[in-house]
């Protein structure tokens, strides 16, 4: 038997053209993911500071990181805190807020408009506006709380107030999850509550048996992609942080971020400070790395204990 | 399975770019070989921002460019040290040839990393004289183990700047010498209302604008390393004492949590809102600036000039204080570095350039020349920085491989102590000490 056997060639072609079809996807996942990840990796066993040439220095960058470097395990701590706090408590005011607009007949819109709107403001400001209402001293929040006779936290001048002041900021930026639950909650089929009601079911038990099952999906990827967004939480921390130390625009002195306390200091920031503060591209890349491997520990957990539910979901 | 596989794979994908995002680039570059006198762009790249500030830097390149009309200069101010950096390491056509920078604690690690030319070889090949030109405590903060990759331009002295009629109502008729004196006075000045107060002697806290430890400890004569190089926080008493005397100080004023609460009700350290000019501070360590600021801000009190106080077995170094500075240096990867030492050396030993500077924007001069010079204008207040410059033991931070890391660890410590979360403030400098020397032996 000679020549190619024309099925063969067919299916070759066929092969050529997929890959064709997929070059540009292949082209930008090896540009901006395959090798920054494997140049990190490289990075992060060597001594670099981004002006000389890179040095192989073992293990030496990793053992830095997790015995020595003062900023990592603040910054682990107040990154899980914040994962935990964070984005429970957006996903329960988010669906709080998208149960609440949903059952009400008139103006809903406006109330729709009311909640999304502070998701637009830029971080910065909207950080700047938070450090303006929550300031211990002369705040409105604490004018308020001292006229009802309550006690004045610090919020970010105390390192004990400082992640629940931030937990308060992202719960004000809640109406993209807002936004999501309540096309959940719409979606939701209106026979099973009917069906559900005509068995004498009261309204938690609906909301338990029926809603609950219904939007599962939706409050994983709420919980997914909440748990990314606050692994990269950098610019309200540091901004809040800097701001309250009193370090705005001033010039000649370093700022190192986390104040009070290294309390608003998170992974990325770290990330930062050790690559572009302290010249130390190494300790970056295993901050970095970190990041990375916690990212997608969490997110596989969540996934594989959620599996079931969306299955059901589907 | 499959299903929730693909999904932790996006999820992950997610996760990694934006993680990934912040990775590594860089590279440096060499060698001076363009011509002077070509006609040639440079870039400068600075830090000042204030409007009068930005029309003395033009004024200066204006005549710059007058003396050397094949060099014209693209000037960007407002540039934040971050900002440089980053412009460094990246190179290219966008990135600056020449650089000024307020901090002086990075010096180390840009003459350690290369991120700066040696300004040694172009020093010589004009024949000056270091030694001759720039005070010597200069010269300490803008060299590295013998590589001069910044030269000064322009100086700051810390002292005490303080409300001569607050202390007249006090019944306080000079400012306080020693750090008895000074926590008497400021006590004195305190009016507290409730859980805030009317006024204050002095913010005391490290965040108090300029109220750093390292601007504080230069009072009583700090040794940061020993002769071969490792960290002498816990051995030189200097650190402690200090330590002691301001957390006693936050006491007298308050305690912590008080003077932090009324902290966070100043304005911006730059602006007329700033609480000396407002009288909610009696006194302010700050630099030579700030007479001329409080005066531009309108303050309607007269103000006072005088040295930081000394500890009280030290007055006979009264006078002394802390210095640092604007430091300017030529990026290692320009390609055009002839040209940029022409800026560098006429903007940091031109003598008339350096007096105008100075005079446009209240800053002590940077060279001996300059601080002699009659055309400088100095006001009784600007001349106690002045002669805090001229002092002897006045001091700076040494520089180091890690740049100012090692200061930032004193200062953490700092902030620990006068909150009060330190027990035993010399085994906290000993493990201070191991922490420096661990972060400069990586950094080298």
């Amino acid at each position: 038997m000679t020549g190619t056997h024309p099925l063969r060639a067919k299916r070759r072609r066929s092969a050529l053209r997929t890959a064709a079809f997929m070059s540009p996807w292949l082209i930008g996942f090896s540009f901006f993911f395959a090798y920054p990840l494997l140049s990190t990796v490289y990075f992060s066993f060597t001594r670099y500071d981004g002006f000389r040439p890179p040095v192989f220095n073992g293990l030496g960058n990793w053992t830095y990181v997790f015995t020595d470097y003062p900023l990592f395990w603040p910054a682990l701590w107040n990154t899980l805190w914040l994962v935990v706090a964070m984005v429970g408590c957006r996903v329960v005011f988010g669906l709080g807020i998208g149960l609440l607009i949903t059952k009400i007949k008139t103006g809903t819109g406006i109330y729709r408009t009311l909640f999304s709107l502070p998701y637009l403001a830029p971080p910065v400001a909207g950080t700047l506006a938070f450090v303006f209402l929550l300031n211990p001293g002369t705040g409105p929040v604490n004018v308020l709380l001292d006229a009802v006779g309550l006690p004045t936290p610090g919020w970010f001048t105390d390192a004990d107030w400082s992640k629940p002041a931030l937990t308060v900021l992202a719960l004000w930026g809640v109406g993209d999850l807002m936004v999501i639950f309540m096309a959940a909650l719409l979606d939701v089929p209106k026979e099973q509550y009917e069906a559900a009601e005509l068995d004498g079911a009261g309204a938690w038990s609906r909301f338990r048996h029926i809603t609950l099952p219904n939007i599962s999906p939706i409050i994983l990827f709420a919980v997914v992609t909440g748990v990314i967004q606050v692994m990269q939480y950098y610019t309200q921390p540091l901004v809040a942080g800097k701001v309250s130390a009193g370090v705005i625009g001033g010039s000649g002195r370093q700022f190192e971020p986390g104040y009070p306390d290294k309390s608003t200091l998170t992974l990325p920031q770290v990330v930062y400070n050790a690559g572009f503060q302290r010249f130390d591209y190494g300790a970056a890349c295993v901050v970095a790395l970190v990041l990375f491997a916690l990212s997608m520990a969490v997110t596989a957990l969540l996934m594989r204990r959620r599996g079931g539910l969306i299955e059901a979901g589907d | 399975m499959p299903r929730t596989g693909r999904l932790t794979t996006a999820a992950g994908l997610v996760a990694a770019i934006s993680v990934l995002a912040t990775a590594c680039t860089g590279q440096s570059g060499t060698a001076a070989a363009d011509d002077p006198k070509a006609d040639v762009t440079i870039g400068f790249w600075h830090g000042w921002s204030a409007p009068g500030e930005a029309k003395a830097i033009e004024e200066n390149i204006a005549r710059f460019e007058k003396a050397h009309p094949n060099i014209k200069v693209k000037v960007t101010g407002n540039m934040t040290d971050d900002k440089i950096n980053q412009a460094l390491r990246a190179g290219g056509d966008k990135a600056p040839d020449v650089v000024s920078s307020f901090t002086t604690d990075s010096v180390g690690k840009f003459c350690n990393s290369g991120a700066f030319a040696d300004l040694n070889p172009f020093l010589r090949k004009s024949g000056i004289d270091k030694a001759k030109v720039f005070p010597k405590t200069l010269m300490e903060y803008t060299q590295f183990q013998g590589n001069q990759c910044t030269l000064p331009l322009l100086n700051d002295a810390y002292g005490l700047v303080y409300n001569k009629d607050a202390f007249k109502a006090a019944g306080i008729t000079e400012p306080p010498k020693t750090w008895s004196q000074f926590t008497e006075v400021a006590q004195k000045l305190t009016k507290a209302n409730g859980d805030s107060y009317d006024q204050l002697g002095i913010m005391p806290t490290f965040h108090g604008y300029e109220t750093t430890p390292m601007r504080l400890v230069a009072q009583w004569g700090p040794t940061y390393f020993t002769a071969d190089g490792k960290a002498n926080l816990a051995k030189d008493p200097a650190f402690a004492n200090m330590l002691t005397a301001q957390k006693d100080l936050v006491a007298k004023l308050g305690g912590y949590e008080k003077l932090e609460r009324f902290r966070s009700t100043f304005g911006d350290e730059w602006s007329a809102e700033h609480p000396f000019h407002k009288g909610l501070v009696a006194m302010q360590i700050d630099g030579e600036w700030r007479t001329d600021m409080a005066k531009e801000a309108g303050v309607t009190f007269e103000i006072g000039t005088a040295p930081l106080p000394v500890p009280d077995d030290q007055v006979a170094d009264y006078g002394k204080g802390y210095l640092s500075g604007t430091i300017m240096g030529i990026a290692s990867a320009s390609k055009k570095q002839n040209a940029a030492w022409e800026l560098v050396k006429y903007m940091t030993t031109d003598t008339e350039a350096v007096v105008a500077f100075a005079n446009s924007i209240h800053n002590v001069p940077s060279t001996l020349a300059a601080l002699e010079s009659p055309n400088l204008r100095v006001s009784p207040e600007f001349k106690t920085f002045l002669d805090i410059a001229r002092h002897p033991k006045s001091t700076t931070t040494p520089a180091r491989a890690d740049g100012g890391t090692y200061q930032l660890t004193f200062q953490d410590f700092a902030y620990a102590v006068e909150k009060g979360d330190v027990a035993d403030i010399p085994a906290g400098l000993a493990k201070i000490d191991q922490q420096i020397d661990t972060d400069i032996a990586k950094a080298k």
